[in-house]
């Protein structure tokens, strides 16, 4: 089991021990004083840090967020990470983004297409971590076509959606796929199934190669 | 503002404190590689320190968010609806005006063509007595409603998928709007069943069922889709079921979330396979017997 995050603590909710940040709540979750709980099966993030994988996460860090929807999880990196900019392409979630963004001083909204980061790059600095979370097909040139944001010793923090890319195809063919895919700009550090939290869904910490 | 060069940040050549120069530059700028901004900006005298480009950061990108977010909202579904029936209207009346101008036109010019085209052809001429002056200006007007009807229609395509992204991916924009239209906006569009999205259209003739007189209607305006209209008649129930099921599930992600979902469109490519794949393997038990 790898440490959490500075910014990150396990806390009692309800008799249950679960990740928690502190902020201002933003989708309804538990709170305990000002920690509220990071619900692992609305964030997929949340699901690779509770299933123990090796995210490099210290507390701090800049942040390139890539599918940053309506920021349940963002809200969280916001809150434990340094300036995090967040990459959302759909104006409906943006409009709670923004009242995420709210009370977050350091949290970037930018409506942007992830797979031009030509459109953002005048506005984004170079980044210690990319938690990416698209579900368009295309996910792994999603990641390589922003390994440009990376930091030497950045780590890339994606999810890959089976599902997004393939529907019929078994979700280990599409994995398999989309890592030889990633595999041009990264090496792949480690991967995890996100079940129970997550069906079809795979985890994957990587460094720019 | 839509180069500054490549090497410049959104902040290089506005001033610090006007909110819609940082918006032209957010929204429109671009540069191939990323760099270190915030001590760009301190060299340049942009900001005082880190925290100062990040407070100005913040504010420039949440005011820039929240202005297109409204204006995506003013982009809405009756405006949508009302440039689908202004677009109906100027087809339906230049056609109608088309068949006047024919029926006119055909006995001073015998080489008259016919149609809209027929009308394009015959605006071009030169009178040479007052008669011929009116029939081709009235032409005149049809081939103006026939290019207004055009114009509406792509509008109509470039707004409809900023409104409802997956219907209008799934159906196309005309239809997607027309979809909407009949439900009489996105919201009740979203709240129906995909039974009733299948017969939106068709009302005369469900009604007709519903009194005993007819056989349920299998499709009302999802005919124009050609997964519909382009499956053979045995199939088109199940086809225009599995298509009206996924319009149901694509106007709901429209309304309740209004991001693209890729997945509806995939699902329904192949439920579709599967019922086409019916006629072919009708054909080869045929070409058996």
């Amino acid at each position: 089991m790898s440490e959490l995050p500075a910014g990150v603590e396990r806390r009692e909710f309800d008799g249950e021990s679960r990740l928690s940040t502190r902020g201002e709540p933003v989708y309804g979750e538990p709170t305990d004083g000002a920690w509220r709980a990071w619900d692992a099966r609305r964030s997929k993030l949340g699901a690779m840090i509770e299933l123990g994988m090796a995210t490099g996460l210290a507390g701090g860090e800049t942040v390139l967020y890539l599918g940053a929807a309506a920021g349940t999880t963002v809200s969280h990196v916001a809150d434990f990470a340094g300036p995090t900019y967040a990459v959302e392409f759909a104006p409906r979630p943006m409009r709670d983004l923004l009242d995420v963004a709210a009370s977050r001083n350091r949290l970037f909204p930018l409506l942007k297409d992830a797979r031009s980061p030509e459109t953002y790059a005048h506005i984004v600095e170079p980044v210690d971590v990319i938690v990416q979370d698209v579900a368009t097909r295309g996910q792994a040139a999603v990641a390589n076509t922003n390994a440009r944001f990376l930091n030497e010793n950045g780590r890339l923090l994606a999810v890959i959606k089976a599902r997004s890319e393939d529907v019929v195809a078994a979700p280990s063919d599409v994995f398999e796929r989309e890592l030889d895919t990633l595999r041009e700009s990264y090496e792949i550090l480690e991967t995890e199934r996100l079940e129970p939290f997550h069906d079809s869904h795979l985890g994957v910490v990587a460094r720019p190669k | 503002m839509t180069d500054a060069g490549s090497d410049s940040g959104w902040f290089t050549s506005i001033p610090p404190d006007d909110l819609d120069a940082a918006r032209t530059a957010i929204e429109h700028g671009s540069t191939e590689t990323p760099a270190d901004w915030p001590a760009n900006a301190l060299e340049t005298a942009f900001a005082e320190s880190r925290a100062d480009y990040y407070d100005t950061l913040h504010e420039a990108t949440t005011h820039t968010a929240r202005a297109a977010v409204e204006a995506h909202e003013r982009a809405d579904d009756q405006q949508l609806i009302r440039s689908v029936r202004a677009m109906d209207d100027c087809d339906r009346t230049a056609n109608e005006l088309a068949e006047r101008v024919q029926e006119w036109a055909g006995s001073l010019f015998p080489d008259a063509g016919t149609g809209i085209d027929g009308a394009r052809e015959i605006a071009t001429r030169e009178s040479s007595d007052a008669t011929e002056r009116r029939v081709i200006e009235l032409a005149g007007r049809v081939v103006e409603l026939a290019d207004e009807a055009d114009d509406l229609r792509e509008y109509i395509r470039q707004t409809a998928p900023s409104v409802a992204p997956n219907l209008a991916r799934l159906a196309g924009s005309v239809l997607a709007a027309r979809l909407i239209g009949l439900a009489g906006g996105l919201e009740s569009l979203a709240k129906k069943p995909a039974g009733t999205i299948q017969v939106l259209g068709a009302e005369d003739a469900l009604f007709a069922h519903l009194r005993g007189r007819a056989p349920s209607p299998k499709h009302g305006v999802i005919f124009t889709h050609e997964y519909v209209h382009g499956t053979r008649a045995e199939d088109r129930g199940s086809a225009a079921r599995a298509l009206a099921g996924k319009l149901a599930i694509a106007a709901r992600g429209d309304h309740y979330r209004g991001e693209f979902n890729p997945e509806i469109e995939a699902q329904l490519e192949a439920r579709m396979a599967t019922i086409r794949a019916r006629a072919d393997a009708d054909g080869s038990e045929d070409a058996d017997e």
